[in-house]
């Protein structure tokens, strides 16, 4: 079996999965147990300053989408961060760092934003013994009416400036952990990295409202009739958070600083993905408050099983190699020519592929007699719409033309050239450039 | 209290509670969620192929979204304006050979979408509330006859109705439905459904309907013609077919469905007699549910003796695994020769068969089989109505019902087609969609 022991800034653990700051990490009592079911590490719920603790609403906190069979899609929340005092917090961590030096424990800290408040609670984080701090720049609702997170995260100087703060009072790694709510990712990374941070982590959760209630018309949860904007987690927001992470780990002025992925990671598979692209590890929070601790057992297995499968001997092999394949759409190969091939044995003669591209695509797919269905290469444009919606897996298929041959669509012969939109000749940018 | 073992034929062979929990619904109803789940595996198809299996054309993918999205009362109208005993269609058509085996995750995974199941879902939902659904049009003051208070008559009737006729069914049972009140096995109709829908359709207005009037011996097609506008037939299949075989005025010798019609008109089942042994003769739907409910109702053993090979038998092979995880036995290639006995029946004679070419001979090699009771299930005809163009022993029609008499329009199982509840439904509105046009001058 290959190892999956991952070094991520210096810090070793024993898999890439980490559980984010969350509820699954607000205590000793949660963090034993995801210790001894497998969790290679744990970043701790945030903290705040010292003094009275903050308080959450007593109403229900979270909201959910779902889909059929109550398949949790994604949560949304309206907690804010630790509620419990921090010498209690700071003294459990300590107590289970001792007990368990062999797995990672992080300290997420959300203080205001001012150098003293960060310089009073740094040496007091370093002396449970964690092995780094998060900096929690990220958390949309709540904290970040009161100047915190999410109001940090959104201004690249302050992010900047308070990640210089930290690197100047505490002597272990930091990490920055950004919000999702913003414009382009890259400007809060590239501030990280300008403060001197040692890794980001994303993304927090998503500003989201899940539904409303049609009967009370209050959005949920409900508080009393009256609803408040929440943060969305979970499966649905993975396609945002990869996008992300990619963004950062091939900017040239952030490239290669470290990246912890977070962001719907439910199973090893989502792992693996967010690890390609350029995260160093994992961090998990719905797949945990969905299922409970154990399911790290699956994602232990799988990513292992998937490694030797492929031959990777460590998580280092993978890191990182499909960043070279995010690419800018100017630079696709417009020479590359596909067309729809539907498996006739393997068509279970549902149709949907002929609704999708008879009704909202481009009339390429014909209903013979019998409901047998057919591409008409002379229409298809390769879009993949009936790829996505049929219902059997590579039933329908794109086929690469092969060079030589006519794209009856287009009546052109295919080439097997490389070019791109820079290079085409309907491109007014490309024509001056003659 | 007797029990299975009791010689001859006997009633309370089972205690109440025991036959209460046999004779309970076949397919108990779906609960909000799992209908939410069940909805959830349809593919929402291109011109949908469950849609042309369904006699009816229910629109199915879209009753189901309606369904899925928190509507069942909307898929209900859905299913309604295509057949409105749709509530009982989906407690008997055999969907397997309908609707659920063209469903394409049928081929995909031999587990079709459950769409009988949800199709109750939605019409339970909807009957659950007050009131009827549809508005009647304003009176056209035509008038327009129908006989018998079956499927193909109720439905007739309804869309007759709907449309502003005045309706008149004459039927001549006591009670209303037809075979959906006395033939229908009783676990696929329970709590008296059968009654309820006719009562909750009869909600749409202008049908009057009177018992105890049968055409041919109070009532004639010339009255009929000449008091209305228009006249449908919906009377059914209304003889039985003859064994011919030895002994059959045997005392313990019965048509399966008389058996089952004193079965459903039973109200408590411990009074209800039935033999230790019984034979079924047949292999059709009939002699599925004949069996089926004899075992239920206490029987020792249950045989169903069928003269073809078994692929052959018309009963779908859902239904013949549901004989046998009842404790029915299946004999084929088997026909009667004699019943045996000394004027009650104790026995049957058997032979066994082969068919070539579909023709079926006795090889005269026989089996003897212990049986006190004997129920015939092969097979109702038409009582023939004078005057009418036949067509294989049915009342000949073209087009959406029309018989050889003009005025006169025939449908269900006393015209040629299958003999399904569905089917009858589909024959009953078309024909009154064809009645209205012609009263209308529309058509
Ligand atoms: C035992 C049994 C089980 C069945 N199970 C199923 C099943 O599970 N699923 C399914 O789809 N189909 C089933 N069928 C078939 C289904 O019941 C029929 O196809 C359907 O009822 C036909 O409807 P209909 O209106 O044509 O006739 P019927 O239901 O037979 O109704 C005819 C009506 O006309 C009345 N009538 C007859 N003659 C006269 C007259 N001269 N004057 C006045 N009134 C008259 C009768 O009393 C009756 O009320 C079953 C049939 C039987 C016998
Ligand atoms: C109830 C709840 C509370 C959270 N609290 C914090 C927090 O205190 N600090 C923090 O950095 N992130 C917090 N998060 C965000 C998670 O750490 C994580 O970034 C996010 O849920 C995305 O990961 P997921 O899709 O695996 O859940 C919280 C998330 C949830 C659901
Ligand atoms: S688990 Fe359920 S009941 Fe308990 S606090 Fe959370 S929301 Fe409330």
């Amino acid at each position: 079996m290959a190892d999956l022991t991952t070094t991520f800034l210096g810090i070793s653990s024993p898999n890439p999965f980490w559980l984010a700051s969350a509820p699954p990490t607000d205590k000793e009592y949660n963090v034993r147990r995801a210790f001894e079911a497998g969790w290679g590490g744990v970043v701790w719920k945030t903290l705040g300053e010292s003094g009275p603790p903050i308080v959450n609403v007593n109403g229900p906190r979270y909201g959910v989408v779902h889909g059929a069979d109550r398949r949790v899609l994604a949560l949304n929340n309206i907690e804010l961060i630790t509620d419990r005092p921090l010498e209690v917090n700071l003294e459990e961590m300590a107590r289970v760092k001792a007990d368990w030096p062999d797995r990672a424990l992080i300290a997420s800290i959300m203080v205001p934003c001012d150098e003293a408040s960060w310089k009073a609670i740094l040496p007091r984080v370093a002396e449970t013994g964690c092995d780094g701090i998060e900096l929690n720049f990220g958390c949309p609702h709540g904290m970040s009416e009161r100047g915190m997170g999410s109001a940090v995260g959104q201004v690249p100087e302050y992010i900047e400036m308070v990640t210089r703060w930290c690197k100047t009072y505490y002597d272990k790694p930091v990490i920055v952990k950004l919000t999702p709510n913003i414009t382009d990712i890259r400007y809060p990374a590239r501030a990280a990295k300008n403060g001197g941070a040692d890794a980001v982590s994303l993304i927090n959760t998503v500003s989201s409202i899940t539904s409303v209630n049609l009967d009370t018309l209050s959005p949920e949860p409900s508080i009393d009739g009256k609803g408040s904007h929440g943060g969305l987690c979970g499966p649905a927001v993975k396609p945002i958070a990869l996008n992300m992470v990619a963004e950062i780990a091939r900017d040239p002025e952030t490239r290669g600083l470290p990246i912890s992925g977070i962001g719907g990671v439910t199973t090893w598979r989502d792992a693996a993905e967010f690890m390609v692209l350029g995260a160093g590890n994992v961090q998990v929070c719905t797949a945990a408050m969905t299922y409970g601790f154990k399911v790290v057992q699956e994602m232990i297995t799988g990513l292992a099983m998937w490694m030797d499968e492929k031959g990777y001997r460590a998580t280092s092999d993978f890191i990182g190699q499909a960043v070279p394949n995010v690419t800018d759409w100017q630079y696709l190969n417009l020479n590359y020519v596909t067309k729809a091939r539907i498996d006739q044995d393997a068509c279970i003669k549902c149709g949907r592929c002929y609704a999708a591209c008879e009704d909202t695509s481009h009339q390429a797919i014909w209903m013979h007699e019998g409901r047998v269905f057919e591409v008409n290469d002379a229409e298809c444009v390769a879009c993949n719409l009936c790829v996505d919606v049929c219902p059997v897996e590579n039933c329908i298929t794109m086929e690469r033309l092969p060079a030589g041959s006519v794209d009856p669509r287009t009546g052109k012969v295919v080439s097997d050239d490389y070019a791109n939109w820079t290079q085409h000749p309907n491109n007014p940018a490309s024509q001056a450039a003659e | 209290m007797a029990n299975p073992q009791t010689p001859g034929i006997a009633s309370a062979r089972l205690d109440a509670a025991t036959l209460s929990e046999n004779f309970a619904d076949l397919h108990p109803p779906l609960s909000a969620h799992e209908a939410a789940v069940a909805a959830d595996r349809c593919y929402f198809c291109h011109d949908a192929p469950c849609i042309t299996a369904c006699p009816t054309d229910i629109d199915i993918p879209l009753f189901i979204r309606q369904i899925a999205t928190g509507f069942p009362e909307a898929a209900a109208r859905t299913i309604f304006d295509q057949n409105i005993l749709g509530g009982m269609c989906a407690r008997v058509c055999p969907t397997e050979t309908l609707c659920e085996e063209a469903c394409v995750r049928e081929a995909a995974e031999g587990k079709p979408v459950e769409i009988g199941r949800l199709q109750r879902h939605a019409t339970d939902a909807a009957m659950a509330r007050q009131g009827h659904p549809y508005a009647r049009a304003p009176e056209t003051g035509k008038r327009v006859a129908v006989v018998g208070a079956g499927p193909a008559g109720l439905a007739c009737a309804h869309r007759l109705a709907m449309y502003g006729h005045a309706v008149t069914i004459y039927e001549a049972r006591p009670r209303p439905g037809g075979l959906n009140e006395y033939g229908i096995a009783s676990y696929k109709s329970v709590d008296n459904f059968a009654a309820r829908e006719v009562d909750w359709l009869l909600g749409i207005g202008g049908i009057s309907l009177e018992h105890g009037r049968s055409l041919g011996t109070d009532l004639s097609l010339e009255e009929l013609r000449a008091d209305h506008d228009a006249v449908f037939l919906g009377i059914g299949l209304g003889g039985v077919n003859a064994l011919g075989a030895a002994g059959d005025d045997r005392d313990g010798v019965t048509d399966a469905v008389t058996f089952i019609a004193d079965l459903r008109q039973t109200r408590d089942l411990t009074t209800l007699p039935v033999g230790r042994h019984v034979v079924v003769i047949g292999g059709g739907m009939t002699a599925v549910d004949a069996a089926v409910q004899a075992k239920l109702l206490g029987a020792q053993d249950v045989t169903i003796a069928y003269r073809r090979d078994q692929d052959a038998m018309p009963a779908s092979r859902y239904e013949q695994d549901l004989a046998t995880a009842r404790g029915v036995r299946i004999l084929s290639n088997v026909m009667p020769k004699a019943i045996l006995g000394n004027g009650t029946a104790a026995g049957i004679e058997l032979e066994y068969t082969t068919v070539t070419d579909g023709r079926v001979t006795g090889t005269g090699e026989t089996l003897h089989l212990p049986a006190d009771m004997i129920l015939r299930a092969i097979g109702q005809r038409l009582v023939p109505v004078d005057g009418l163009e036949m067509a294989g022993g049915k009342i000949a029609v073209t087009g959406p019902g029309r018989t050889s008499v003009p005025g006169l329009w025939a449908g269900g199982d006393c015209t040629p087609g299958e003999d399904l509840t569905v089917v009858a439904v589909a024959e009953g509105r078309d024909a009154a969609e064809d009645i209205h046009a012609a009263l209308t001058g529309a058509g």
